[in-house]
């Protein structure tokens, strides 16, 4: 059963600890406004305060020592060394697990927070960080739970005095009060009445007002409170309970609190049990003071001296108002925003796909229909795709987000990164407010990750080497992200050594990664980083060698339909370029027709068209072909015939696909004629049938039918042949990531 | 008010359809409409009962042959076959048949256990059988039907 | 006539919260997310008792008593402050910036709500 309120906290929760992270590092720059310590503080206060609610001990105690330091850095008693901005990070770090920790409802060992705490203590000197209070340790004791209502006349009706008692056994039977309110009293939004109205209920009380002050009307100040009170109460309550009646009131009142001498309390049953209504009005003896009904409203209202009218009126919300306009151009604003059920966004991008779909089967049957040409129709027919695709591109921008909240994760990879293999590393980012489809960010996560670490760890040379080098100690790792032509481009960018590429390629023949007499070019050598069961690290360091290459990476790329790529400068690093589309729900095809079937081709993997010259064709052993082109060999797929489709058996001059592929490299898909490129929506095949050998998913056509998405990197790879059903014969599992429905 | 009799009479619907000049049915419960057939694209490597799939309203669902499924032959191809769509664990798929005959209304005592029979496929995919007017109707286990445990090559 | 609560703070979380204890208290509640939209909130709710918080972007809690104090809407309202802190010279501050009472978090809902009577003297 999930609690609503803690889910919110836990969402609130993920954004605070965002703008913890996004604060801290700007704090890193050589400048930054004191608001954005603040926003630091009070992200980690907002954070103990909600764990506090939920008694998240652990949490609430380390937020609490973050708190203590940044309130020093915020109130300038503390300067921000790089050593205590390099603490402050690694507790936001420290902060974010327990956060998950919490979450998950696992606890973190102390060992790992002691460290942190340690380190938060260390910045703050001596002992200066409190333990953070227990939690039923109150300010307050609720008095009881029902106070009764105000009412006039019970428990302080105003009697003669109790003076009289002239028995000799004199004991405490309670507390006589002197109260004096001053205006600020009255002004703090307090109220006598209801301060009698507590101490009635500890017991039975009996009250006078002295109204002498009241007598010189001379010199009368509105705004100076006149009344003082004296109260006897009868009670077998402490005088901690009496004094926590004033709590509030402390220092806006005189006060004393005097223990009540009387006879021992008779064993009145009325006095003892229920002595909340002063009723001993028998008590004799002549009146001293001036005697005042003090629940009597025009009492109060005298007492209540200070006036409205005599403080100077503003006006509250027109002030407010001016003091938001001039923070009008301010960014940090937040958006308006709204939080939609994914599901919903998923039928509406659905819907729209179908709408799309839908007009380009009118727009087919009208080209079909030229006998009937109507020329308003056409263009109608257009703005109708024009909407339609607006229509589109705006429910695609619901399911985008910035990359930023990836990026943020990744500067904690790095100082992790840095920290085990003792090297200086900085994280420089751009381009965070390029937005990608959800989907996208989440599984980029991992990837992105294991690059990071794998260019700090492997990329960046030692710090003696870098010195060697001419390079300053801090090394950098530049990430980005862009738009370019319908894409998303990451890079990961190291200032590192480059690719060691006699080494790349020693270590593939030593594993037995290629034959021991290959000779590969520079590019196909740094393919080689990309082969399952490839690792350079000479030792195995705590980050990298955990099995996960980065052929891992790129299948993962390749499963959002990406390409990843590598480039490197030897002595000034290394960058690995990711290719991405925009959304995964839609893509750009290429629609041909193969064995009279009709496919889209996924444009990202097509290098080329081509209609080879015969001669340009070699056949080898059997049945296989080579395509020579610029003096290179490459194989020439059948798709037809690798799809188990009637094969039209082999052309002259067949005309080429030329794609990209993982295994092979480049390679040729033979087709029959290409139809059209345009974008199509994203089908899954899997939700109602299975993967399909060779197909990644499914679109619908402008006719209504389905048209079949291939898998390049399975048709060139060969495995599109392989026996049916075999739901796991695609290695790789993420390819799902078509799916759309 | 559901009285005692209601509870205990526990009747069942279903739609029963002929397929390889046989009687199937399945619950009324898993079926959401019934279409007329319309052309399917052929999958890659397909077994021989996937016809292929099929455009449902942006749903990209597969067509099983029936009669081929149950070793009766391919339904020869004709206009006045329907496609019964039916769901079965969030799947939704299509099963090509040659006509639906009637909604059968039965208690579920009616319904007899599927006598021991020697055919691999038919003792997996069948329930259990109805005895009908014409003969008896065989009750279809979608599950089974849509992932059998061992396929039977054609 | 029920008693209106509003309650301004930036934690959602804690609005979250403090809702729940009022609604079951029987309480109106209201809620505002920072001080300076605590302030607009207070002179279009015209709440009976004002919870605020002190850490809070744009204006914080000694803003939003000192506005309030200094306005001409019922400028006597009983004014609570949600603190984390228990220690004396916070309570002093909140004291000297006009506030009414105080609320030490993390709070219980029974002290919560006798803490508001106490300072309304009303009953929901």
């Amino acid at each position: 059963m999930s609690n609503p309120i803690l889910d919110t906290f836990f969402e609130e929760t993920e954004e605070l600890l965002e703008s913890l992270a996004e604060g801290l590092e700007s704090m890193q720059g050589a400048e930054f406004d004191k608001e954005t310590v603040n926003s630091v503080f009070r992200a980690v206060h907002s954070i103990k305060g909600g764990a506090g609610a939920f008694k998240m001990t652990e949490l609430v105690n380390f937020a609490h020592s973050f708190e203590t330091v940044m309130d020093a850095v915020r109130s300038e008693t503390l300067a921000l060394t790089p050593q205590i901005m390099h603490t402050l990070m690694r507790s936001a770090d420290c902060l974010a697990d327990l956060v998950d920790a919490a979450r998950s409802g696992r606890t973190i060992s102390e060992e790992v927070t002691s460290g942190f705490l340690t380190a938060l203590q260390a910045c703050m000197g001596e002992g200066e960080i409190e333990a953070v209070d227990a939690w039923d340790n109150f300010e307050f004791n609720a008095v009881t739970l029902d106070i009764e209502p105000i009412n006039v006349d019970a428990p302080a009706v105003a009697t003669m005095e109790t003076t009289a008692a002239s028995d000799t056994a004199q004991v405490q039977i309670g507390f006589q009060i002197d109260f004096r309110p001053h205006a600020a009293l009255f002004t703090n939004g307090h109220e006598p009445a209801l301060l009698f109205a507590a101490l009635g209920d500890l017991g039975q009380m009996t009250s006078r007002i002295d109204m002498t002050k009241l007598a010189d009307w001379s010199d009368f100040d509105p705004t100076e409170p006149r009344l003082s009170w004296t109260v006897d109460l009868r009670t077998d309550e402490s005088e901690i309970s009496v004094q926590e009646v004033f709590e509030f009131v402390h220092g806006l009142c005189d006060l004393r609190i005097k223990p009540l001498m009387g006879p021992p309390p008779s064993p009145n049953p009325e006095l003892s049990a229920e002595g909340k209504s002063a009723t001993n009005k028998s008590d004799a003896g002549p009146a001293p003071t001036v005697v005042a009904d003090i629940s009597s409203p025009a009492a109060i209202a005298m007492a209540a001296a200070p006036s409205t009218a005599a403080t100077p009126a503003v006006v509250v919300a027109a002030k407010a108002k001016a003091e938001r306009n001039d923070d009008g151009s301010d960014a940090k604003a937040p958006k308006a925003t709204l939080r939609v059920d994914l599901d919903r966004v998923d039928r509406l991008i659905n819907a729209v796909g179908e709408l799309i779909i839908n007009q380009a089967m009118i727009a087919q049957r009208l080209q079909d229909m030229t006998s009937t040409r109507d020329d308003d129709l056409v263009m109608h027919i257009e703005d109708y795709r024009l909407l339609a695709r607006d229509i589109q591109e705006g429910v695609m921008a619901i399911r985008a987000q910035p990359v930023k909240s990836l990026f943020q994760r990744m500067s904690r990879i790095v100082r992790e990164a840095a920290d085990a293999t003792g090297k200086l590393a900085e994280l420089v980012t751009s381009g965070e407010g390029t937005e990608v489809d959800k989907t996208v960010v989440e599984r980029l996560a991992d990837p992105l990750t294991h690059m990071i670490r794998n260019a700090v760890d492997h990329g960046l040379e030692s710090r003696g080497a870098r010195g060697a080098a001419g390079k300053p100690p801090m090394g950098t790792i530049r990430l980005s992200a862009s738009h370019r032509s319908g894409s998303v481009i990451i890079t990961v960018k190291d200032d590192g050594a480059g690719l060691n590429r006699p080494k790349i390629l020693e270590i593939a023949k030593r594993k037995g990664l290629i034959a021991p007499e290959a000779e590969l070019n520079d590019a196909e050598i740094d393919q080689l980083l990309f082969m399952a069961g490839f690792s350079t690290a000479t030792t195995i360091s705590n980050l990298s060698g955990r099995g996960v290459g980065l052929d891992v990476v790129r299948n993962a790329v390749q499963a959002l339909g990406g390409r990843i790529s590598i480039a490197t400068t030897p002595g000034h690093g290394t960058e690995f370029t990711i290719m991405l589309p925009l959304t995964l729900a839609v893509m750009d095809g290429m629609v041909v027709t193969v064995g009279g079937q009709t496919l889209v081709v996924p444009i990202t993997s097509i290098i080329e068209t081509i209609r080879p010259l015969p001669t340009d064709l070699h056949r080898i052993g059997t049945d296989e072909t080579l395509l020579s082109i610029r003096g290179r060999m490459i194989p020439v797929v059948d798709v037809a015939r690798s799809l188990g489709f009637p094969s039209p058996g082999t052309h002259s001059a067949p005309l080429l696909l030329l794609v990209e592929s993982e295994k092979l490299g480049e390679c040729a898909l033979v087709v029959d004629s290409v139809q059209d490129q345009r974008q199509v929506v994203i089908k899954s095949l899997e939700s109602n049938f299975g993967s399909v050998p060779g197909v990644s998913a499914a679109t619908v056509l402008g006719d209504g039918r389905i048209a079949l998405i291939l898998d390049p990197d399975a048709i060139a790879g060969g495995r599109a042949t392989s026996n049916y059903p075999m739901p796991n014969i695609l290695s790789n599992a993420g390819r799902t990531a078509y799916a759309n429905a | 008010m559901q009285t005692l009799e209601d509870t205990t009479k526990s009747e069942v619907e279903f739609v029963t359809f002929s397929a390889g000049e046989q009687s199937f049915s399945i619950e009324i419960t898993q079926v959401r409409e019934i279409r007329r057939w319309s052309p399917v694209t052929a999958l890659p490597h397909a077994p021989h009962e996937v016809l292929g799939v099929m455009n449902l309203r942006g749903s990209v669902i597969p067509i099983y042959d029936l009669a081929a499924r149950f070793g009766l032959g391919q339904t020869p191809e004709n206009p006045r076959n329907v496609i019964v769509v039916a769901m079965h664990g969030g799947q939704t798929v299509g099963l090509l048949v040659e006509a639906v005959s009637e909604i059968l209304s039965v208690s579920r005592e009616k319904i007899q256990e599927t006598p021991d029979i020697r055919s691999e496929v038919a003792r997996q995919s069948i329930t259990g059988v109805i005895p009908i007017e014409t003969g008896m109707t065989r009750v279809i286990d979608l599950g089974a039907v849509l992932h059998p445990s061992n396929w039977s090559v054609a | 006539m029920t008693l209106k609560v509003l309650a301004i703070d930036d934690s959602k979380t804690i609005r979250e919260l403090l809702r729940s204890v009022m609604e079951e208290a029987g309480f109106d509640f209201e809620s505002a997310v920072d001080g300076v939209d605590g302030v607009e909130r207070y002179a279009e709710v015209r709440p009976d008792v004002v919870i605020t918080d002190i850490n809070m972007p744009n204006m914080d809690g000694y803003g939003v008593i000192d506005a309030i104090r200094k306005g001409d809407i019922d400028n006597q309202v009983p004014i609570l402050v949600l603190t984390t802190e228990s220690g004396d010279k916070l309570k002093a501050r909140a004291r000297d910036a006009g506030a009414t009472g105080w609320i030490v978090k993390p709070f219980d809902d029974v002290s919560l709500v006798s803490v508001i009577r106490r300072v309304t003297g009303m009953v929901a």
